[in-house]
């Protein structure tokens, strides 16, 4: 199956500190890809190497099959919509979609007016008087308009209120309905994702803590609770995430593919959030060694 | 024609949440036989979800033999559900709705009524597993 986004020991530095270390990633084409984690993890450094405006200093990546930003055929392939949707304020809507009827080889016109139409987005009015989710359709419908195969959107819904956030959430979905779409978005916060994504990657501390299909992860992470236990005593084949501890009791995020037979052990289902979160708060250097954090796909 | 909601609190994957609310509608008759699906960009209008979680509940639902894709056209519902144990369900309540004014009695409150039917159902069923 091709691969969106393939990267290989991935790393990109600033100075001398890294945004980004050792990002091994596959991601497969057809899906909505969350990628979350805390403000400075390093998601816009990985979108942005994805888009071709930075370079690696470290590894390999390729998007698409092909070196992001190498030339106009790859540029139209991918569509990408920076942190809070720029638009140029002196521009009419109308003056947008001209511009990127002239930028952009692929460009459906059919679509952009279908859309814009649709928006209640007039085409006279200057970008810079629209309203925060106004200015963000805006942005979406140019990044659409020019049919790429991948779209890239960095922090999409952080500077919309609720309403405005759902309303560009189902919008993105119904293009992606639409068209064959791939689709990445970053996103702090998990709650924005969860409805939208089907693959989700951390991103904690400039590395990848876990990457995969939701469906997936969600399957192989359970909650665990019981009487207090030494974790060294656990089974094999059961990899704990996160621990805490009572005098009395014990209770594990744990990763297994098998099912869990101590009796002892109450085994509740686990939210994507707190999947997350468990995630971005371990401690890298306890990570045992071995340990892939990498889910492969099975087909 | 049902409309789709979603329980983001539920803990419940969304594309089980909408299994679930189609064969709930099939147990209670809102949908009969022939019955068309919401269209998948409909659903996905309305709910901001990802398409696949509304094309992946459709498959296990045709997988199920309860509905049929007609591309091109949309899903229709082609199976139904338990229409014969619908007779069955009133009795069942009337026992159910005694149990519960027992347990009230025994000084019950409405959770620990909630865990004890819960892990009496789940000790049940492990015991079907075994």
């Amino acid at each position: 199956m091709s691969a969106v986004i393939e990267t290989g020991g991935l790393g990109k530095r600033y100075r001398r500190q890294w945004a980004l270390t050792d990002c091994t990633l596959s991601v497969p084409a057809g899906h909505v890809v969350g990628l979350v984690g805390p403000n400075g993890a390093g998601k816009t450094t990985l979108l942005s190497l994805a888009t071709g405006m930075l370079a690696p200093d470290a590894g390999t990546i390729e998007v698409l099959g092909g070196t992001p930003g190498a030339g106009p055929a790859q540029l139209a392939r991918v569509g990408f919509l920076a942190q809070d949707a720029p638009v140029y304020p002196g521009l009419s809507v109308a003056d947008h979609l001209k511009l990127g009827a002239r930028l952009n080889p692929g460009w459906d016109a059919g679509l952009a007016r279908g859309r814009a139409g649709r928006l209640d987005l007039d085409p006279g009015q200057k970008a810079g008087t629209l309203s925060g989710g106004q200015r963000a359709q805006l942005a979406l419908t140019l990044a659409v308009a020019k049919r790429p195969e991948l779209l890239i959107l960095d922090e999409p819904v952080a500077s919309l209120d609720p309403l405005a956030r759902r309303e560009f959430l189902a919008d993105l979905m119904e293009a992606v309905a639409e068209q064959e779409l791939s689709v990445v978005l970053s996103s702090h916060l998990v709650a924005d994702l969860e409805r939208v994504c089907d693959y989700l990657i951390v991103l904690a501390g400039s590395r990848v803590r876990v990457a995969g299909p939701v469906d997936e992860l969600l399957a192989v992470h359970h909650l665990l609770s019981g009487p207090r236990r030494d974790p060294d005593t656990l089974p094999a084949g059961l990899e704990v995430i996160s621990a805490s501890h009572t005098d009395v009791q014990t209770t594990l995020l744990a990763r297994t593919s098998g099912p869990i037979m101590d009796p002892a052990w109450m085994v509740s289902q686990v939210g994507l959030e707190d999947l997350v979160l468990a995630y971005m708060s371990q401690d890298a250097g306890r990570r045992r060694r071995d340990h892939h954090p990498h889910l492969e796909v099975r087909k | 024609m049902i409309e789709f909601h979603l329980d983001a609190r539920s803990g419940v994957a969304p594309y089980r949440q909408l299994i679930h609310q189609v064969r709930h509608a099939l147990r209670l008759g809102l949908l009969r036989e022939g019955d068309q699906l919401p269209k998948v960009k409909d659903v996905v209008a309305g709910l901001a979800i990802n398409p696949n979680t509304v094309l992946k509940a459709y498959r296990e639902l045709e997988y199920e033999g309860l509905v049929a894709a007609r591309p091109g056209i949309g899903t229709f519902v082609t199976g139904t559900l338990d229409g014969g144990s619908l007779a069955a369900h009133g009795p069942l309540r009337r026992d159910l709705a005694r149990w519960l004014g027992r347990a009230r009695r025994a000084g019950l409150d409405d959770e620990s009524i909630e865990a004890l039917f819960a892990s009496t159902f789940r000790s049940a069923s492990e015991e079907d597993i075994a």
